[in-house]
């Protein structure tokens, strides 16, 4: 019996090796890990959904808006986004960045 | 063999036509977001990323090309939605349609549903090929007379004149949505609807726009507690009182409307149950449901993950009764797929007219056919490479192996940039329409 235990234990490590092995979405886990050490540790929950929730949203309230202001005195361009935890934040556009949100009056070129 | 629709083993497809600019410098507006046949396949309807609706209509087949169902030709196109911005909550309003659902048709005037991120609208579209003429206090420029220089009177007639296809907005639809919505599905009583966003999916009736009914809310208390959001959601085809939503986590809910008001408590819950072993970071991203829709039957539904398509039986929880793998060779290349965001691409997927075939898109303006019935798969390539009038398209296939094959690709060289998330199938024949980024190709079956 004890002897059965043991082999498993053994045959653990063996088991998470294998994985890397076996199965190519634990390889691109650990690749991952790799290249971005702070992922938060809970994989695909929260950080992704209220990220989608918030999809749209300019300013989280005027303290944020103020302090990206700010910032922009400082900054001439906001830093390009590349951190996937962050949700709101410095890289948020003042106004003088955000588009003329304007109409397409021109029309879609699938009538055309 | 292959009755209308029938196995793909038999169908060959041609491509038809193909909407849309030709250069690459693509403007996001023309980005197209949505594609839908209305219930007769005589009208196809595309939205935009710029809030514009393209309507096509399909001529009617010409004795002079028997060999060829009609060519779609632009019948009316208008301005949906326009961007906005909730000053309250600080959110840009993006005009992008994410949905546009046909209701069946009535009278003459055909009626569609276009929803944004907030708010719905029902259209109307009808057409005018006759005019009045001959009225005694206007001119025939709209200029008004003199009634003091009006000696005689004569009746007013109707004349024909050029077809003129008007687009009219009816209802407009607001303020119901504190999230995006994903979906809008309108039921068989053809007198309701539903539209639903990541949290909530909300009961409304076609002619009352101040007032929706809740019937499902998955907010939880404290956000913090938040797993899971809502996908995707349609109503039954034909029991108008059942309706299903998908959620990012891979599960399907289907509920009954007799049962409660509120339809937090579903009446079935499909889950396929997963290999705790085989779980890694990207298990629950990759398993998000993407899209669900039933069979026309309404015995299965159809569900779309970011690697594969799976088809349940509306009687079995537990697993669903066929699994396709759309891309499977994307699996190892997860980690890029979620750097470059491709991993969080929303496909569609659609039944072909009789159930027996179903398609997805995929990357590299490649689109998958799976025939049920025949257990065969194709892959297609929507480009302007292959777009001579009524050229067979050729099978495409991705090398997963070492070694490549002449007329391969191989995994590393497909374009991510080029994906084709949204397709249609004409509810009856053999037509199929796919967009690209920008374009909209129309592939026929080819007949002899």
């Amino acid at each position: 019996m004890s002897e059965e235990v043991e082999g498993t234990r053994i045959s653990e490590e063996q088991q998470e090796m294998e994985d890397k092995v076996i199965s190519p979405e634990k390889e691109e886990e650990a690749k991952l890990k790799a290249r971005y050490p702070n992922l938060g540790a809970k994989p695909g929950g929260s950080d992704f959904l209220r990220k989608r929730l918030q999809k749209g949203q300019k300013y989280f309230d005027s303290g944020d808006y103020n302090m990206a202001k700010a910032k922009m005195k400082n900054k001439q361009l906001p830093s390009a986004p590349t951190e996937k935890t962050e949700i709101t934040g410095d890289h948020i556009p003042t106004p003088q960045d955000l588009p003329q949100r304007k109409t397409s009056i021109v029309a879609s070129k699938l009538a055309g | 063999m292959a009755g209308p629709g029938g196995g793909s083993s038999d169908v060959q497809w041609c491509f038809s036509q193909v909407k849309g600019a030709i250069d690459d410098d693509v403007a996001e507006a023309d980005i197209i977001s949505t594609v839908e046949f209305n219930h007769t396949g005589e009208l196809l309807a595309t939205g935009d990323k710029g809030g514009r609706v393209v309507i096509f209509q399909q001529e009617p087949e010409s004795k002079n090309q028997p060999q060829c169902r009609g060519e779609y030709n632009v019948y009316s196109t208008f301005q949906s939605h326009e961007p906005e911005f909730d000053y309250l909550k600080s959110l840009e309003i993006e005009e992008k349609i994410n949905k546009i659902r046909w209701l069946p048709q009535k009278n003459a005037a055909q009626f569609l549903l276009s929803t944004n991120d907030k708010t719905i609208k029902l259209w109307k579209i009808s057409e005018r090929d006759k005019r009045p003429e001959g009225y005694n206090l206007k001119e025939e420029d709209g200029r008004y007379r003199d009634p003091n220089t009006v000696t005689s009177l004569r009746v007013p007639v109707f004349r024909p004149m050029d077809l003129m296809v008007e687009a009219s907005p009816r209802r407009v639809f607001a303020n119901a949505h504190t999230y995006h919505i994903n979906s809008i599905s309108v039921n068989s009583d053809c007198e309701t609807y539903l539209s639903a966003d990541d949290l909530r999916i909300n009961l409304w009736h076609l002619e009352i726009t101040d007032r929706s009914f809740n019937i499902v809310d998955i907010k939880p208390a404290n956000m913090e507690e938040l797993t899971e959001v809502i996908t995707a959601a349609e109503f039954h085809p034909n029991q108008c009182n059942t309706f299903v939503y998908s959620s990012s986590k891979g599960t399907i809910r289907m509920c009954d409307m007799r049962a409660s008001a509120l339809c937090d408590k579903h009446a079935k819950l499909f889950e396929e149950p997963e290999d705790p072993n085989n779980r890694s970071f990207f298990s629950e991203i990759i398993s998000s449901i993407s899209d669900v829709k039933f069979s026309h039957s309404g015995r299965y539904m159809m569900t779309r993950d970011y690697l594969s398509v799976k088809i349940w039986d509306l009687n079995m929880e537990t697993r669903p009764v066929e699994t396709y793998q759309v891309h499977e060779y994307l699996r190892s290349k997860l980690c890029s797929l979620y750097e470059n965001d491709c991993i969080f691409d929303k496909f569609e997927c659609c039944w072909n007219g009789n159930d027996s075939v179903v398609m997805t898109g995929s990357y590299n303006n490649f689109f998958r056919m799976f025939d049920r019935g025949y257990r065969q798969d194709m892959t297609l390539e929507a480009s302007r490479e292959n777009s001579k009038p009524r050229s067979v398209l050729k099978p495409r296939k991705v090398s997963t192996g070492g070694k490549r094959k002449k007329d391969e690709i191989s995994v590393d060289s497909l374009d991510f940039n080029k994906k084709i998330l949204h397709t249609a199938w004409h509810p009856l024949d053999n037509i199929i329409a796919v967009a690209t980024t920008n374009n909209l190709y129309i592939f026929q079956e080819k007949l002899n």
